[in-house]
């Protein structure tokens, strides 16, 4: 249970912060007038995603003295 | 800010239940570990995100943001390694014990007086703050946000919004604060992602990753902040916790005045990567939507832009989880003014003045002078307790005078301490002399005035209490 629980809460804080890299590096390489592959909204679900899943996740493996 | 809510909880705890009037023993010391979290967590809140668009409305340059706030973060961190730390490691004793035995019981009371009352102010701006996350979750212009400009309520809506999350707040933290820190202690990873991301998705809408052109600001935006003011308000926007030797009570628990450096980590993390990650939210509208800096962009509507729901949450908790024991702790300090006024009726006090201080959003938007002030205040008691320490001995005065003479009131702490003020406050309100300039100069004067008068009330020899 622990394990899955710290496997969840890499990959969301994972989802927290690859998606906004990825979409910043899409967003560069396009140039100017170009948009990313990646879109601005599926970003933003993907963290809200990600940020139910840490908080889910976070009490199972996180230490709590 | 989530590891210290639960670290500070405890330590707090230890102190209130064993050893706050009494040096910390062996047993309860702590490894570094505990305190490098615990300062990630507090400098890493909601009012971050206010810190970095106000640098932006002041005009700070790049050259200032990058090297500025390293440099003055860096001292801020060898306050709190060669001052703070070390203090806290010979002495062991909280902040009050200590200051008991120099100014007496009842000065004690009157610095938690106005230790409460500022308290009360910053957690109001933590509201506002956590407020402003409310908006986005309505049809646009539901509630009127505020800008830079506002110091009134923006409307019914807003008032609403804000007693709605103060009284949150409040009850939580009547009940305790458990839970909350508990969400806080979770959430101080994520948290900081969450800031990193939102400079990532506003480098990739503005198409660059030159950081330095970004923080650069147009030729025409005012410069009302200098290199050094950037850099004295890094060193010290937490100036009552290092120079002012509030930070005795948490790193008295510190096996070693190393643990100084654990502050490092808040101070970079939070008070460098995240002040400038909130900057950028800011240059993005001011760059893409033609904002005017002087005006500036509520930060839910920023956040909410750039990482959406996502970033709404994290303005809430990072307001929530440092607001509460802000709350939490404002009520102690009233309860301890006030005999017989219970716990529960202290935090609500402390908490109907936090609301009414959130509701006006005066103190969020003028936060770079409020924390200088907060600091001109509390500081110099830092410097008697440096003097108390370091040169009492050396200069023929008496070390823990009240103490040694059983005073409740020592008239030189006070004096030593209101004259500088004072006058500091009198530059601030008359000169325009920036706020975090003050600190260092108050205290230092405040050590050096607490020096004249030891010296002259220590002519009648201080009896040593049996």
């Amino acid at each position: 249970m622990k394990m899955a629980a710290t496997s969840v809460g890499i990959l969301a804080l994972a989802g927290t912060i690859v998606p906004p890299a990825v979409f910043m590096l899409h967003s560069i390489g396009a140039g100017e007038g170009g948009t990313s592959s990646l879109s601005l909204d599926t970003v933003k679900w993907i963290m809200l995603a990600s940020t139910i899943a840490w908080f889910a996740a976070a009490p199972f493996w996180m230490k709590v003295e | 800010m989530s590891d210290l809510l639960h670290d500070v909880e405890e330590l707090e705890h230890d102190a209130s239940s064993e050893y706050e009037r009494r040096r910390v023993p062996e047993k309860a010391l702590r490894g570094p570990s505990a305190f490098w979290g615990m300062y990630a967590g507090e400098h890493t809140a909601g009012t971050e995100f206010m810190i970095g668009p106000l640098f932006v409305k002041w005009g700070a340059d790049a050259f200032g943001l990058i090297v500025g706030l390293l440099l003055g973060n860096l001292l801020a961190v060898l306050t709190w390694r060669y001052l703070t730390a070390a203090i806290a490691c010979e002495q062991r004793l909280t902040l009050y014990y200590k200051l008991e035995k120099i100014a007496g019981g009842l000065l004690v009371k009157l610095y938690n007086l106005a230790n409460g009352l500022l308290f009360c102010f910053l957690a109001g701006s933590m509201i506002t703050v956590s407020a402003t996350a409310v908006g986005p979750f309505f049809p646009p212009g539901t509630i009127e946000m505020p800008t830079f400009q506002s110091t009134m309520p923006t409307g019914p809506a807003w008032v609403i919004s804000c007693i709605a999350i103060g009284a949150a707040m409040t009850l939580v933290a009547l009940k305790g604060y458990g839970v909350v820190a508990q969400v806080g202690h979770y959430a101080a990873p994520w948290m900081f992602l969450v800031f990193v991301a939102c400079a990532l998705v506003t480098l990739g809408r503005l198409g660059t990753t030159d950081l330095w052109a970004l923080l650069t600001p147009a030729a025409d935006t005012p410069r009302t902040i200098s290199f050094l003011g950037i850099v004295f308000f890094a060193w010290f926007c937490n100036a009552a916790m290092h120079i002012g030797m509030a930070d005795l009570s948490v790193l008295r628990f510190a096996r070693k005045p190393s643990a100084g450096w654990a502050s490092a980590s808040g101070m970079f993390l939070g008070h460098y990567v995240a002040w400038i990650c909130a900057a950028l939210l800011l240059i993005y509208w001011v760059r893409q939507h033609g904002v005017d800096p002087q005006v500036g962009k509520d930060p839910g509507t920023m956040v909410s832009d750039a990482v959406g729901w996502a970033g709404l949450i994290c303005v809430i908790i990072a307001g929530w989880t440092t607001a509460n024991p802000t709350i939490y702790r404002a009520g102690l300090a009233f309860q301890a003014m006030i005999p017989g006024l219970s716990r529960a009726a202290a935090t609500m006090l402390a908490g109907g003045l936090c609301i009414a201080a959130g509701i006006f959003p005066a103190f969020a938007m003028n936060l770079l002078d409020f924390v200088g002030i907060y600091g001109t205040i509390l500081a110099p008691i830092g410097g008697i307790i440096v003097v108390d320490h370091f040169l009492a001995d050396r200069l023929g005065i008496p070390r823990d005078p009240a103490e040694r003479s059983g005073s409740a009131f020592n008239w030189s702490v006070l004096i030593a301490w209101l004259v500088p003020v004072g006058v500091a406050m009198w530059l601030y309100k008359t000169q325009g002399v920036f706020a975090s300039y003050l600190p260092l100069p108050c205290a230092i004067a405040c050590g050096l005035l607490y020096v004249v008068l030891s010296k002259i009330t220590a002519r009648d020899a201080i009896p040593v209490r049996a």
